[in-house]
């Protein structure tokens, strides 16, 4: 299988002089999709992504346009609101910002096109704190975008008015959290809303219904509207359409940002024909295939997963790590997931215990406190990681921790208490014996630095 | 159960169904009921006889979810294709059961919903919320003001495990935080619930507190620059389920559990708050609010809850007193009363104002109106006292009683007192009877009128500028000290028990007045609060019907009458 990437959403980045501006953008086609959605209306753009059957690249996988059907434009009466999620901070994950620094303007088209097909009026992009100067560019590109035409009252002469707006994120993790942007950007403290009854589609921002779609996922409508949605469909696999826009981090060759149909390449290819294997000649030994809250995967695991044989019928196959389609569905059926696409490689030299020790270093500082489960259960998740890394390890560490992380994930408002407890389940359950002889050891010194992660 | 009647101060009445009569089936713990659609699963355990343990969940405040206690195992109806419901062996709708937990307080019960309150998912839960709140928690019941009345204890006892798994260090936060004028507040003991924020900000209005941090280092605090004394704040410390919040007044002072609690109601003004009065060997050591939603829901104002120090007051009349060569001397009760009636019998029936009280009950009013028959006098009237309404629980009327006063025909609001500066003067009032501890300087009578007086009797529980000029003081008992009712500024009849006995030799007024009637006419047959009861109902239209008994732990509101009240009155 060819592992040439398909470059749709990346289509100009990186491209050697490209520019951010408008002038560039529009060089390269930019806004005349816009033409195009406003031409065909709204409820065409609507019909043409759900015949996409695009799925939500920020995290969770959520059809785009299921999410987009909860809301009518035509019955509601009070105003919609959609958000830009580009508070991407889950580690392991830098696709957004290469969007936001190197081709403002493809977000900004991809959602103007998706107010428009929503009936939205006002729009906010929530950008992570930290992204001081995607800030400042994607302030100018608005600018850019106003004075062109492309925003404010009568776009393009079609008598649609949008407003968008830039808000800083707050600096917290749970600030991408879908409802605690909602409260973020209402002027409260990011804590997760209740669902139910707070369904953004219904009660969102000021109680009103809204959209929170993640930058990727945007710029995707763009080239829906563009491609039309049967044409984007057939990228990519059944119910896993489109292209995916992957970060490798950790041990590899060659770490970086790729664009693949979803599915079309192998964990295995896409480290090692993709990324030139893994670095130092080391072996394989585990990879988090979605970000650090999705559940890992260790070297030489063979999966059971069931998917569509040439006959149609639904068969049963055996499938090793290497072999897993890097798809929704196939990681899903191997116990993990897609996530947010940061695929974190680790070799043979790591060490697992620190490895979790630094991912609930994370998550313990970024809980952010509303609920019990979380709130206590992630900082004692790290308490007893940082312990057994520096060597106070004791016997029934290893079965704590499960089971702690069994009593903090499905207990917890958000899924942020999944996200805490994926790693710890599965790095406990399939790294056990490195636990325990850890644990055996006691008292010798750690070989990596991570006591300053802990404290 | 309260009742449907919800008070307009409270932004939310989760207890109470949009349509109680709008019924449906749901199963609780394999039992099939009807219940109140949309009422949340929390209330539905309730009202079945089940508990649903919670900590944040409040139902007069919003709805946060936070503290997980409350999670059950929820079902729904499995349907056909045709979306029917399939129906088990029993004839009864089978149940598929989701895998995941739901939070009782922020699911409302739909048709044919399942709840499961003590599966063993339901446990492993609750067990498990338990110990998290414990890992971090000081532990430090021993010297708790919270102890014995505290959710973490009970719920350890119910839900949690004898022993702790956690060995690290805990999270070290701010210990006895000067929160307001009242209020201190433990931030290690702070489980996070947010039911005092949302106190605050929802059911006062007022955002003044909030949490700072992260993660299991948040931390509650007062905003910036802002302090807690808000005139309510002391609800925060009822609302806490633990000890994190606590009253200056009475930290420190009692064990809970030692606590003897009497049902009465907060006699500072007119809105009679509904309250549990805390005590321990005669001494009061606490006003808490009984929940009454035709009154005061689960609130009362702080000046209420610490008004019961007066009793404390060191200016406290003990003893009888009489005049005589100018000075006050203490004397035996017999001697008291014979020296009133005397006093009394000596002048003409045209010649004795009674200045009655409205911060007297009913029963006392009732014995003080036959009395005055008795005398022969119509100059009867109380003094009236403004406070400040607040939009509120507070009232404009500072007197507990004037209804009850006005019903039984004892008053004119202040508006006969005002002439009898000038009776007294040109001797046409020779002898004033003044109940009540009222101070009358403040209605006017002048000093100097109260000295041309032949005779001046006084009753009250504390001394004042009329108490010192009288020739006979009479010491009776404070609120938490008698037996009485009293009938509020929206017409409830409300009704009191005595908490603790009056100090000294102080009795309460009715029997003061009773001893007072046989000595000046020799008969009587209002022996008890009983007793007068029944009198009172054969002669008090709006009291028909009624009896000690039936007035209740929370009251009766009395049927529109004009000359009770101009306002609506809602019969419950």
């Amino acid at each position: 299988m060819a592992c040439r990437e398909h470059r749709l959403v990346f289509k100009n980045i990186d491209v050697r002089g490209y520019t951010r501006d408008i002038a560039c953008y529009q060089k390269h086609g930019g806004y005349g999709i816009l033409k195009k959605g406003l031409a065909i209306g709204g409820p065409a753009i609507r019909d043409e992504v759900k015949k996409s059957q695009l799925r939500g690249r920020g995290g969770a996988g959520f059809p785009t346009g299921t999410k987009w059907s909860f809301i009518d434009p035509t019955k509601t009466t009070k105003p919609i609101y959609l958000i830009c999620n580009a508070d991407e901070s889950e580690p392991g994950t830098f696709k957004d910002r290469q969007i936001i620094y190197k081709d403002p303007h493809q977000l900004l088209e991809g959602m103007i096109l998706s107010c428009f097909a929503n009936g939205v009026k006002l729009a906010y992009l929530y950008i992570r704190c930290e992204f001081t100067e995607g800030w400042k560019i994607m302030e100018k590109a608005l600018e850019e975008a106003r004075t062109a035409g492309f925003l404010g009252k009568n776009i393009l002469s079609s008598g649609y008015d949008l407003e968008i707006y830039v808000h800083r994120g707050a600096g917290a993790y749970i600030c991408g959290e879908e409802t605690g942007l909602i409260e973020s950007l209402e002027g409260k403290r990011a804590y997760p809303r209740i669902k139910p009854p707070y369904f953004p589609a219904v009660l969102g921002l000021y109680m009103c219904p809204t959209i929170v779609n993640n930058v990727e996922t945007l710029c995707n409508v763009k080239h829906i509207v563009e491609m039309g949605g049967e044409a984007y469909a057939k990228i990519g696999r059944p119910n896993n359409t489109g292209t995916r826009l992957l970060c490798v981090s950790g041990d590899v060759v060659r770490p970086g940002y790729y664009e693949f149909p979803v599915g079309a390449l192998t964990l295995g290819q896409l480290i090692n024909d993709v990324c030139g294997g893994i670095r130092n000649g080391n072996r394989l030994k585990a990879v988090i295939p979605g970000g650090s809250s999705a559940k890992v995967l260790k070297a030489g695991e063979v999966y059971k997963i069931k998917e569509k044989g040439l006959d149609g019928k639904m068969m049963e196959k055996e499938v090793g790590l290497e072999d897993l389609r890097l798809d929704f569905d196939t990681l899903a059926a191997a116990g993990s997931m897609a996530g947010s696409g940061g695929v974190i490689v680790m070799d043979h030299t790591r060490d697992m215990v620190e490895c979790l020790a630094n991912i609930s270093a994370f998550y313990a500082h970024e809980s952010c406190g509303q609920c019990t489960p979380c709130r206590e259960g992630v900082l004692w998740l790290k308490k007893i990681l940082g312990r057994i890394a520096v060597g106070h390890g004791r016997e029934d560490d290893p079965a704590l921790l499960k089971e702690v992380a069994d009593r903090i994930a499905g207990r917890t408002i958000c899924a942020f208490g999944e996200a805490a407890a994926w790693p710890v389940q599965s790095f406990i359950t399939k790294f056990k014996a490195e636990f325990s002889a850890r644990i055996a050891r006691n008292g010798s010194a750690s070989r990596r630095d991570t006591i300053s992660l802990l404290h | 159960m309260s009742c449907c009647q919800t008070l307009p101060m409270n932004p939310w009445n989760h207890d109470v169904a949009k349509d109680e009569k709008d019924l449906i089936d749901v199963q609780v713990d394999g039992v099939w009921l009807k219940m109140p659609r949309g009422l949340n699963v929390v209330e539905v355990a309730h009202r079945s006889k089940k508990f649903i343990p919670h900590y944040c969940y409040h139902p007069k405040l919003s709805v946060v979810g936070n503290c997980r206690m409350c999670l059950f195992e929820m079902g729904t109806p499995k349907m056909n294709a045709d979306r029917s419901p399939v129906l088990g062996l029993d004839g009864k709708p089978e149940i598929a059961w989701m895998p995941r937990p739901q939070i009782g307080c922020a699911t409302g019960v739909t048709q044919g919903m399942g709840i499961r309150t003590d599966s063993p998912l339901v446990k492993d839960c609750r067990n498990g919320v338990m110990e998290f709140l414990l890992i971090n928690h000081p532990l430090d019941c021993p010297i708790c003001d919270q102890a014995g009345e505290c959710k973490l204890q009970e719920y350890s006892v119910e839900y949690g495990t004898g022993a702790s798994r956690f060995v690290e260090d805990k999270v070290k936060k701010p210990k006895n935080v000067d929160l307001g004028e009242r209020i201190v507040l433990d931030d290690e003991r702070c489980i996070l619930c947010s039911r005092c924020v949302r106190f605050s900000s929802e059911v006062m209005k007022e955002d003044v507190l909030g949490f700072v941090n992260r993660g299991s280092h948040t931390t509650l605090t007062a905003y910036p620059g802002k302090r807690f004394d808000s005139p309510y704040s002391l609800n925060t410390v009822d609302l806490c389920p633990v000890g994190a919040l606590t009253s200056k007044d009475f930290r420190f002072q009692m064990r809970v559990w030692f606590l003897k609690e009497t049902k009465g109601f907060c006699t500072s003004c007119a809105t009679g708050c509904n309250t549990t009065i805390g005590s321990r060997e005669g001494k009061i050591h606490r006003l808490t609010p009984r929940e009454n939603e035709s009154v005061n829901s689960s609130w009362m104002c702080d000046y209420g809850r610490l008004n019961f120090r007066q009793l404390d007051s060191s200016d406290r009349l003990t003893r009888p007193l009489l005049r005589a060569a100018g000075a006050q001397f203490p004397a035996s009760w017999t001697d008291a009363i014979t020296k009133v009636a005397d006093g009394l019998k000596n002048v003409k029936p045209e010649e004795v104002a009674i200045v009655a009280s409205a911060r007297l009950t009913n029963e006392e009013l009732f014995v003080l109106g036959r009395l005055a028959k008795e005398l022969g006098t119509t100059q009867v009237d109380t003094v009236p006292h403004h406070g400040t309404a607040d939009g509120f629980l507070r009232s404009g009327d500072a007197n507990p009683n004037t209804r009850g006063a006005e019903l039984l025909g004892l008053t004119s609001g202040g508006r006969k007192i005002i002439s009898w500066e000038a009776a007294i003067l040109t001797g046409k009032i020779k002898a004033l009877l003044v109940l009540g501890g009222e101070d009358v300087a403040t209605t006017g009578i002048s000093p100097k009128a109260l000295a041309q007086l032949d005779v001046l009797i006084f009753s009250g529980i504390l001394g004042n500028e009329t108490s010192r000029m009288a020739h006979v003081v009479l010491p009776s008992t404070g609120f938490a000290e008698k037996t009485g009712s009293m009938i509020n500024g929206h017409g409830r009849l409300q009704r009191m028990t005595r908490a603790v006995a009056g100090p000294g030799e102080a009795r309460e007024d009715w029997m003061i007045l009773r001893d007072l009637r046989m000595a000046l006419t020799g008969g009587n047959s209002l022996h008890s609060v009983e007793d007068i009861w029944k009198a009172m109902a054969l002669e008090v239209p709006q009291f028909a019907g009624l009896s000690w008994a039936k007035i209740g732990d929370l009251g009766v509101q009395l049927e529109t009458r004009s000359d009770l009240s101009e306002r609506t009155l809602v019969k419950a």
